[in-house]
């Protein structure tokens, strides 16, 4: 935190006035050709049905958590969010093909009510999203006890069927993450985003100018509940039944695929497809390293030195940061 | 300038007594006490009390370093504390196996491991300039990381008979040994903060770091020294703890952290750094214990204290930690 003069300080912002929005494709290239590399069916379909399926949850959080971030928030409770959307969806299913739309309802209507919960306590009361987030992460956390306090259940027959299925030669869950991006460029388009992005930058200045700061930063938190929501069903036909415990490291790897997608943390500026690339750079590298050999006791400290590298890969790419 | 004067304003309209958080957790404390008194008998008994302080003191000692991280300003905080004091209770029962001769050596072993997270920590935040919380995040994944690698998922060790007499023993008036060093500890951090010059700079740094730095004060080299003595003051808390417990588990105090900022706030140490002390921090964590005694005497289940935790953090947050409207 050095002073700096004010000529240093416009140039410094002249050369650097955007986040480098390549670096996440070109970590995600470099995942890739590794990955290739180590692994000879790398490209087969089934090889890729099955990557793809680890990246859905991750991505679905991470594009939630962009829309928070963007907005000058955050959301630490976004894994806990997603895990009790997961329990609650199975708890209602029971296993029953014929209450799949139902467990899809109610993994999205939790998600909500979480987000909901999160906006109205950082816009209504003014609190701080970090400490607010980990406060209602344990609170969520809490609940999702009360509704499956010991892992289990078993995941509709329909939705782990449907996961692994590939239309017109291409694997569904691909078909997902494409979705995911889909419904970004019409999110995008929305007036609730255009504000999303206004308060991020300035919210004194989107006040001004008449963006409904509040409400659109309570969205913000609702929008990402939706989609950890959606993440609670990913992670239920990935792995076809319950964890209440599944939600611990997703806000870690949510925040952090965040930042590798080159989205500032102060708000405003990036998009969540940077995100979706973080987020599949950053499984990615933990299939990697499981492929290199690391024995599995290691492969957590591992897991958590690559993210710190990415994160600090990001932060000396990004200079202004303050 | 507005915030301030608003919150002066807002703290005005309070009758006096209000004014002072510590005054407030205090009473909130003997507060909590009384109504564990009516509701069963021998709650608020000496012994209790006691047993009480001993759990708080734990917590207390890893709010001390959180205490110093928030103080020092530029939305610092530690969300690394409670796994880095899990792996130093792992490390120093690891090495004493229950002996006393290796007391000294797991401790000290313990604590050079905690400090050198404490580093890395401190250079993320200042160096590569990664934002407090994700670089303290990002940590406790590696931290994590580093339990499971080095115990190979199976906790296992004891800790030495001497370390555990220091933490149980009674010393005078049936209070136990950790109780006396965390009011030690105490009066130490609050002269160390208040009367030396590491302290002033401190405060200097947390309150506005561009005018700390044309004071002379060595900015970088405060931040850097606030994480190394969070992550060490957290050790200290997991070594004491396993003193307690005996035995290591692989999660022994990594639901610790959310309680840590929560002391810290309840203690009245303003989250934009720069105002407060660690006494109200250490008073939150009486609280914070008092509080999960008496849901666990109402028979509260874990899943069931966790919500009340988040919800008691919200709750005291909406009091002390207002942000201000954009309307001002």
């Amino acid at each position: 935190m050095t002073v700096r003069t004010d000529a240093g300080d416009a140039l410094r912002r002249l050369t650097t006035t955007h986040l480098p929005s390549w670096m996440p494709w070109l970590l995600l290239l470099v995942a890739v050709a590794l990955s290739a590399t180590l692994r000879d069916n790398f490209f087969s379909q089934y090889s890729i049905s099955s990557t793809f399926a680890t990246f859905v949850p991750l991505v679905l959080v991470a594009v939630g958590q962009a829309i928070v971030i963007i907005g000058g928030g955050l959301d630490l409770s976004i894994g806990a969010v997603a895990a009790l959307s997961s329990v609650v969806a199975i708890t209602v299913m029971g296993g029953d093909d014929g209450r799949v739309l139902l467990g899809v309802l109610a993994a999205l209507a939790t998600g909500m009510a979480c987000g909901a919960v999160n906006g109205l306590i950082v816009a209504g009361l003014r609190l701080q999203p970090l400490i607010t987030t980990f406060a209602t992460a344990s609170v969520f956390g809490g609940v999702t006890l009360w509704v499956l306090p010991t892992p289990g259940g078993r995941v509709p027959g329909m939705i782990t069927g449907t996961f692994r299925l590939a239309i017109v030669g291409i694997p569904v869950t691909v078909w997902l993450v494409l979705l995911v991006a889909a419904a970004w460029f019409l999110l995008k388009r929305t007036r609730l985003m255009r504000h999303i992005y206004a308060m991020g930058g300035d919210p004194a200045a989107a006040y001004a100018s008449l963006v409904p700061v509040r409400r659109s930063q309570a969205l913000s938190y609702v929008l990402a509940g939706a989609f950890a929501g959606l993440a609670g069903l990913a992670i239920l036909a990935n792995s076809g039944s319950g964890d209440p415990f599944i939600g611990g490291a997703m806000a870690l790897d949510s925040v952090a695929a965040v930042v590798i997608g080159g989205i500032a943390l102060r708000g405003g500026i990036g998009s969540p497809l940077g995100a979706i690339g973080g987020a599949m750079v950053l499984s990615l590298a933990s299939s990697i390293l499981f492929f290199v050999g690391v024995p599995s006791t290691y492969r957590p400290l591992a897991e958590g030195l690559v993210v710190i590298a990415a994160l600090a890969l990001s932060a000396l790419s990004d200079r202004r940061k303050t | 300038m507005t915030a301030t004067v608003e919150a002066d304003q807002r703290r005005r309209a309070l009758p006096g007594w209000v004014r002072s958080p510590i005054l407030v957790a205090a009473v909130l404390s003997v507060a909590l006490i009384v109504v564990g008194e009516l509701v069963s008998p021998g709650f608020g008994s000496y012994g209790q009390v006691v047993a009480m302080l001993r759990v708080a003191a734990f917590l207390g000692l890893i709010a001390v370093g959180q205490t110093i991280v928030i103080l020092s300003g530029g939305a610092g905080i530690d969300l690394s504390v409670g796994k880095v004091a899990t792996l130093a209770a792992i490390i120093a029962s690891r090495v004493m196996q229950g002996d006393d001769a290796q007391t000294a050596s797991g401790i000290l072993l313990a604590l050079a491991v905690c400090a050198l997270i404490g580093l890395a920590n401190g250079l993320g935040v200042v160096y590569l300039r990664i934002t407090p919380f994700v670089m303290t995040l990002g940590m406790m994944g590696v931290v994590h990381g580093l339990i499971l690698a080095y115990t190979g998922g199976v906790a296992d060790g004891r800790a030495a008979p001497a370390l555990v007499s220091l933490v149980n023993g009674r010393v005078f008036a049936n209070i136990p040994g950790v109780v006396l060093i965390w009011v030690v500890v105490t009066v130490l951090v609050t002269l160390l903060l208040r009367r030396t010059k590491p302290g002033w700079d401190l405060y200097a740094v947390g309150a506005n770091r561009v005018s700390a730095e044309l004071s002379g004060v060595r900015v970088n080299r405060t931040v850097v020294g606030a994480y190394v003595a969070s992550a060490c003051f957290a050790g200290l808390g997991g070594i004491f703890m396993v003193g307690y417990t005996q035995t290591v588990f692989l999660n022994l105090a990594d639901d610790l952290t959310l309680p840590s900022i929560a002391a810290v706030i309840i203690g009245g140490t303003l989250l934009s750094g720069g105002v407060g002390g660690y006494v109200g921090s250490a008073i939150g964590a009486v609280v914070l214990t008092v509080l999960t005694n008496l849901l666990t005497t109402l028979r509260m289940g874990e899943a069931s204290r966790t919500v009340v935790n988040g919800l008691v953090l919200i709750i005291l947050l909406a009091f002390y930690g207002r942000g201000r409207r954009l309307r001002s």
